[in-house]
């Protein structure tokens, strides 16, 4: 059952994602490909993830479809103007991908070329507008398509806020891109269930499947360096004392047990999971299992 | 010199639906040689704000609006004409009307467009400025910049990069659209929020051929050269409605005409 029937039949869908490597090798793309598939209903695809350099994302979907895993082609707005990316839009679909996921993406300076030019021509929202456009059989110019696709759109939105304005600006962007033509949203990491189901309670009324996003722990450190950096991500404090009270050969374990748990607790308050196992990818299936999916 | 010129009268009342009571404010300094605000624009706007129904409660004409040091100064002898307004008009550069928005409590929207002349970025040095972008959209921004606030010139909303308040470029920089949000909360304006953008038209941003390297087109075109760019093309509102009202998927072909972006 495509991602799509599950998210819009109200069942309960899984991702998961990985990024293209540095280079042409494709041993890891295909491994992960034949780990992850009949397992999970899609996989994304990052698209040069934290500005960083490395094989098309489009490329690497369409080895997802070759494969037989379904991809979500995640599309910024970093890199293409709105040519580049119509253009790239049309050819995923000619691909037989279905999913895409839109997305500002990054400033250049993060990232491995900080002399690169953001391009920036379009945003998430606008992009999400160009996506609909082109579903309706126009580009973004209204010039007429021979032949359009019909992509199933998803955004992303981020739980944890810090300040009162970067939450209401997170909703009111959350408002904006569902009538740009957004149907199904994954969020960044989530660690707090609590807050995860005061975040729900807020956008319920959107009715737009939300699939709650997980990075499994790997260690202390990692947790308070994404405190620190990653905007959106809070680890809090007791699920980092956990993992370093956890003897080093326990702490994969560990991790991957916390993932599972925080599934167990989010399941009944959203529609969906996306797990992020930068790096432990073969490991979802296990992830699941531990969850009970 | 930052030349800008006016925006069509439609996008003009339409900003003003809402608001019955206007105060205008124009600048003797470049809006008045581009012929976009100077003392005459000002006096016809005024004239056609009256005729559309429009109860005008002062005009000012300042010199160099763009110094937020003055702004507040030239207002003096003004402040029961302002109060009465539900909202201000500025008719000059896209700083001028930032520092007018910054230094007084009210609604503040832009009667001009900014076009790049490619390189010159005017003379005041302050938190306001102007990228230039031939489609002012300080109305929807509560008189905040996106394209210069934002790092990344968002005009949709922030993306999620931002931690206490900063941008994620640097710990030192304040998000642009936080500082958006603080201020449209402030004026009561939050639903402005909910405004959707077109995507910027890059062709406004880019100087138009005819003023790239002015000097030398006199030169080689002598007695052809104005300092006036050609007349503005076709007003195309910023944005459409509130996304609620929107129905998904934006851009229709019956709102957006065929060929419209070039
Ligand atoms: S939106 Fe910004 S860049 Fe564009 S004219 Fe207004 S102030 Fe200038
Ligand atoms: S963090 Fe704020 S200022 Fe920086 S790019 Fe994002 S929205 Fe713009």
């Amino acid at each position: 059952m495509s991602l799509q029937s599950k998210l819009e039949s109200g069942q309960f869908a899984i991702s998961c994602e990985f990024g293209p490597l540095k280079g042409t090798d494709t041993h890891e793309i295909k491994e992960n490909i034949e780990v992850l598939k009949g397992k999970v209903d899609a996989a994304n695809v990052t698209d040069q993830q934290s500005s960083v350099m490395r094989l098309s994302g489009l490329v690497t979907a369409a080895l997802c479809v070759q494969g037989g895993l379904e991809p979500i082609f995640q599309v910024t707005c970093r890199d293409r103007n709105r040519i580049a990316l119509q253009s790239d839009l049309l050819g995923a679909w000619v691909m037989g991908i279905k999913n895409v996921l839109a997305l500002t993406g990054d400033l250049p300076a993060l990232g491995d070329h900080p002399q690169a030019k953001g391009v920036f021509d379009l945003d998430s929202v606008t992009l999400l507008q160009a996506i609909t456009s082109l579903n309706e059989g126009f580009d973004l110019s209204m010039n007429e398509l021979k032949g359009k696709p019909d992509f199933f759109p998803g955004a992303v939105v981020k739980v944890e806020s810090n300040t009162e304005a970067s939450e209401e600006l997170q909703i009111a962007k959350m408002r904006k891109k569902i009538a740009a033509g957004a149907r199904f949203f994954q969020t960044q990491a989530v660690y707090d269930p609590v807050s995860f189901g005061k975040f729900m309670k807020r956008v319920e009324k959107f009715k737009t499947p939300v699939m709650v996003g997980i990075i499994p722990l790997k260690n202390a450190g990692f947790a308070r360096f994404m405190n620190a950096n990653v905007a959106g991500i809070r680890v809090p404090d007791d699920l980092i004392q956990q993992m370093a009270a956890a003897a080093k050969e326990d702490r994969e374990k560990v991790g991957l047990q916390m993932a599972a748990d925080l599934i167990k607790k989010m399941k009944p308050m959203c529609q969906g999971v996306h797990i992020m196992a930068i790096g432990w990818e073969k490991k979802v299936p296990e992830i699941m299992a531990m969850a009970g999916l | 010199m930052l030349y800008s010129e006016q925006k069509h009268f439609d996008e003009i009342i339409a900003y003003l639906e809402k608001d019955k009571n206007v105060f205008i404010m124009g600048c003797e300094g470049c809006a008045q040689s581009s012929g976009s605000g100077g003392p005459e624009q000002v006096a016809e706007m005024k004239q056609k704000l009256t005729e559309a129904g429009k109860n005008v409660t002062g005009t000012r004409n300042c010199d160099f609006l763009c110094s937020k040091a003055l702004v507040k100064s030239e207002l003096r002898g003004r402040v029961e004409q302002l109060k009465a307004a539900d909202a201000v008009l500025v008719l000059t550069c896209g700083v001028g009307i930032q520092a007018v928005a910054a230094s007084i409590n009210k609604p503040v929207y832009p009667g001009c467009n900014t076009v790049n002349l490619g390189g010159s970025r005017g003379e005041w040095e302050g938190t306001e400025r102007c990228f230039e972008c031939g489609q002012c959209l300080l109305y929807h921004t509560g008189g905040i910049c996106p394209l210069t606030a934002c790092t990344k010139s968002l005009v949709s909303g922030a993306c999620g990069g931002a931690n206490k308040g900063k941008c994620e470029i640097s710990k030192d920089r304040d998000c642009g659209w936080e500082l958006i949000y603080n201020r449209l909360k402030e004026r009561g304006l939050l639903s402005r929020l909910d405004d959707m953008m077109k995507p910027l038209d890059h062709k406004k941003i880019m100087p138009r051929p005819e003023m790239m390297s002015l000097a030398r087109y006199g030169l080689e075109n002598p007695g052809k050269v104005t300092d006036k760019p050609a007349p503005p093309p076709a007003p195309a509102p910023a944005a459409t409605p509130k996304a609620g009202a929107a129905p998904a998927g934006a851009p229709k072909p019956a709102a957006n005409p065929p060929k419209e972006v070039k």
